[in-house]
Formats: C-alpha cells, structure tokens, sequence
C-alpha cells in the first residue's frame, strides 16, 4: 500500500490567501481572520488530486502534502 | 541540602568564583558519551517548560550525522514571572558553564554558546567573568552572546535564529534545531537550570540525584514563587514535593487566595484548593493537566479579579507575539482586545462566546508554541474563573471590585 498523505503548512509563509480552502473545502475551512484549519488526517484519494491542485496554487508556496506522520 | 544548584555561599555574596567553585565541588569531571547513561538513569527532565527528558534529546543530537553538534546553553529567560535562569546564572556561572562543556562532551560537541537574556546584566557580567576565569582551552570553545528583550527570543529555534542571523524570531519546522540549528549543524538547545543540574551529577551520580526528590520524583528544582507571599523569590525544593511547601519557604501566603498560576504565561490557573496538594512533578502534573513550565507558582489574592489579570498576560502575550503566524497575530490580538471589553464591564455582543471558541481555535497553528501557551492560559482561565468571566461579560459587574467597594 502506498503511502497515506497529509497536509502540512508553513505557519511564516502562509499569508492568509485563501486558495487552499476554495479547492478543497472537505479539508480546510478559513478561521475569522481567514487563515486556514487544516483536517489533521489522511487526504481521501477522493480529494487528492484537488489537494495537489491546492498545494501547487497556494500563492505563497506554504502549503505541501506529506507522507502521514506517525502520532502517538 | 548539602550539595544542591543554589547550596554554598549565600545570595548576598554574589557570584561564586572559579577557585570557590572547584574548592566546594571539586575539579569538573572528563567530557564522556557515558554521561548520557547516567542522565538517563537520573530521570533528568528539562528546565525551560517543556519537561522533555534529556538523555533522550541528548542521544539525537549525538545521532545525527550532519556535521559536528553545537551546544546553545539558553538563558533567554523571557518569562516575566520567572527568576530562576538569571540567578542561577549570577550566583553559579561555573555550574552552567561545566554543565554546558559536559553536554558537549556527551554528545560529540566542541562550541557552546552562552545564551543570556540582555536585559539581565548581572547574570551576563557574572557569565562574562566566570568564561574569563576558564582555561584557554576551555574559554576556545566558549561564546558569550547576549539575547535580545523579547518573551519569544527564549523560544529555541529563536535563540538559534539570532545566533545564525541575528534575527530572534521563531523560524518553521522542520528542520529542528537538532537536526539543523547553528550554522547548519545539529543543536543541543538546553536550559541553564538543566545544564546546572547536569554539572552536579556528572559529579556525584544519578542515585545521589535520584535520592534528592520526593514521593518517586528525581532531583530538585528551582521555583520562583511569588504574588501573594511576603516577596518574589527563588527557591530550590525537592521535586514532587507539595505546592504549599514551596509557597511555605517562600514566607507563606499574605492574603487568602482563590488562585494560583502555575507555570507562569504559559502555564495556567488552579483553583486554591487544588493547587496547594499538587506536587511538583513534571509527570504528575501532566497526568493531572497541570505543568510547573519553567517553575513559575503565582498566588492570586482574592482582592485582585482573575478576569483582569488573565486580560492583562493575554495583552502581553497578544504585544509579544513574533507576528509572523496569522492566527498568532491575528487570534490573539483578537482575543486580547475582547477580553479587555469583558475585564473592564464593557462587553460587547457576543464577546465572551468568541473568546471561548477562538481559545479553541489557537493550539497548534503557529511555526512556534506561542499561541499555543496563550490559549491554554486562557483556556485555564475561563475554567477556573467561569463565574467571574460570566459576571463581568454578562451582569457588567466585577465581584472582586463590588466587594472592595463594599469593605471601605
């Protein structure tokens, strides 16, 4: 099995753009200052190819996808 | 105590010299990886907040294979309700110089850095002089630099930031500093209280530290007590011993008391009554929610409101925060700005329901802890201050103040 990935942000870089949240609303919603709120968790591969979309339009570069860590 | 941090001369004969350091304590032990055996063995546990066990940091800096690690002895101290990592550097420059040049020798490090807050001059004359009193071949491998006045420049990737850049900012991970910090190789970033604590047992062993703590806790630790009782001081107390005793050796509380906080700004409130049975043990209390942080024990008198002072850290917190982080910098000054509505009985709409749901929203959601801290104070706060918080954004009226008016 391949494996499972996930959202992960620079904090600095992230300037509150938006563009996240537009193309994948089932993992990101924008706090009251429109910064977002990232579902912790797997990306379903139903939504990984807005996920990439997502990643690769983020005006800032601050977003990526990441080989899902491991938490206790 | 007869061997302990703060043991020897008094705190009115200042900085302990070199030669009265080696004539109490005898010479430094040789540099050895088999010290990490023996941190391990002591159950030594961090001293700038997190409580993260040593050994076990020690072993990944000595295992990463980018180049040869740094130490950064961190005495930034940023916490206003602290103490400790001043005077320790004061009173014993030689404990945390010896303690930084074992860790060093423990993980395969040659440079230490001294990291010292600027705004505490005298523990920077005391570090200054105790490095030139050192051998040439220690004083080599010994630099001094001074941390700008700011709560975040203590925050370790900060501390690494300034010494590579000259910026005292919190930077995004990964990297760590373990895995890169100074000049791009692994970093040891380690409290000063820490490395006092390492230079003690390197000398006299993990069961004579073990035997220092009470109730299955390892060692002592260093408190600054202060609010409610005749004074601010540090004292060093056996970990797991009660709160009250450490409030009991600090003269006892002045006033009665509805409140403490614990662990300073980023810490967070306990009722009276809870907290003085809690002991001081960084494991039990985070089994029980609560954490000592960098051994910070506030008394809130009944006479002051904890709505008003919970506004006024939040207020610091929200100036200080770095700005980089939007929710930090947005969220917080957010929170801040309500919060003061609702301290000085003049809530708007809807104030104390996004004070509560953006506590919420914080943790976790900057490159730093900061926002993280603040929103488990406040979080803290609206638990144990729940009435008064209703009181003062619902019925305008602040209990403290009414009963202050009523009394004169």
């Amino acid at each position: 099995m391949t494996d499972r990935l996930e959202f992960g942000i620079d904090r600095i870089k992230c300037d509150g753009h938006g563009v996240c949240a537009d193309l994948v609303p089932e993992m990101i919603e924008l706090d009251d200052w429109g910064y977002p709120i990232i579902n912790r968790g797997a990306v379903p591969p139903a939504v990984l190819q807005h996920a990439r979309r997502a990643v690769s339009g983020c005006p800032t570069l601050a977003l990526r996808l990441q080989v899902l860590a491991a938490r206790r | 105590m007869s061997i302990a941090l703060l043991a020897g001369p008094a705190a009115s004969e200042g900085t302990e010299s070199r030669a009265a350091h080696a004539a109490r304590l005898g010479p430094i032990p040789p540099e050895s990886p088999d010290l990490i055996s023996v941190i391990e063995r002591s159950n030594l546990r961090g001293k700038g907040g997190a409580g993260f066990p040593v050994a076990v940091k020690w072993r990944t800096v000595a295992s990463q294979q980018s180049g040869p690690p740094v130490v950064l002895a961190n005495g930034g101290e940023g916490e206003p309700l602290s103490r400790k990592d001043r005077v320790l550097m004061e009173r014993r420059p030689h404990l945390v110089i010896d303690g930084a040049l074992l860790a060093a020798g423990a993980v395969g490090a040659r440079d230490v850095v001294l990291y010292v807050g600027a705004e505490h001059t005298d523990a920077i004359r005391a570090m200054h002089r105790a490095v030139s009193e050192r051998s040439a071949h220690e004083r080599e491998r010994l630099r001094l630099i001074s941390a700008p006045v700011r709560y975040v420049s203590g925050e370790e990737t900060a501390a690494v930031h300034f010494v590579n850049a000259g910026v005292a900012l919190p930077t995004s991970l990964p990297p760590r500093p373990f895995e890169r910090g100074i000049d791009g190789r692994p970093t040891l970033v380690q409290n000063v209280e820490t490395l006092a604590h390492v230079a003690l047992i390197a000398r006299f062993g993990d069961v004579w530290f073990r035997s220092l703590g009470t109730g299955g806790a390892s060692g002592t630790t260093l408190v600054t007590v202060g609010g409610a009782v005749p004074a601010t001081v540090l004292i060093e107390i056996p970990q797991g011993a009660p709160i009250v005793e450490a409030v009991n050796a600090a003269g006892g509380v002045t006033a009665s008391s509805s409140a403490v906080l614990l662990g300073g700004y980023f810490g967070g409130w306990v009722e009276s009554s809870n907290a003085w049975g809690l002991r001081m043990d960084s494991e039990q209390l985070r089994a029980q929610g609560y954490s000592l942080g960098c051994g910070v024990i506030a008394v809130l008198p009944s006479t002051r409101c904890g709505v008003v002072e919970t506004t006024r850290i939040l207020a610091y917190l929200a100036h200080e925060s770095a700005r980089q982080c939007g929710p930090c910098t947005f969220g917080l000054r957010a929170i801040a700005a309500a919060a003061g509505r609702v301290a000085g009985l003049i809530p708007t709409d809807g104030d104390l329901e996004h004070i509560q749901r953006w506590a919420g929203l914080l943790p976790g959601r900057g490159a730093c802890r900061h926002p993280d801290g603040a929103a488990g104070l406040l979080a803290s706060a609206l638990r144990v201050f729940a009435e008064e918080f209703s009181s003062h954004g619902r019925d305008r009226r602040c209990s403290v103040a009414t009963a202050q008016a009523i009394a004169s």
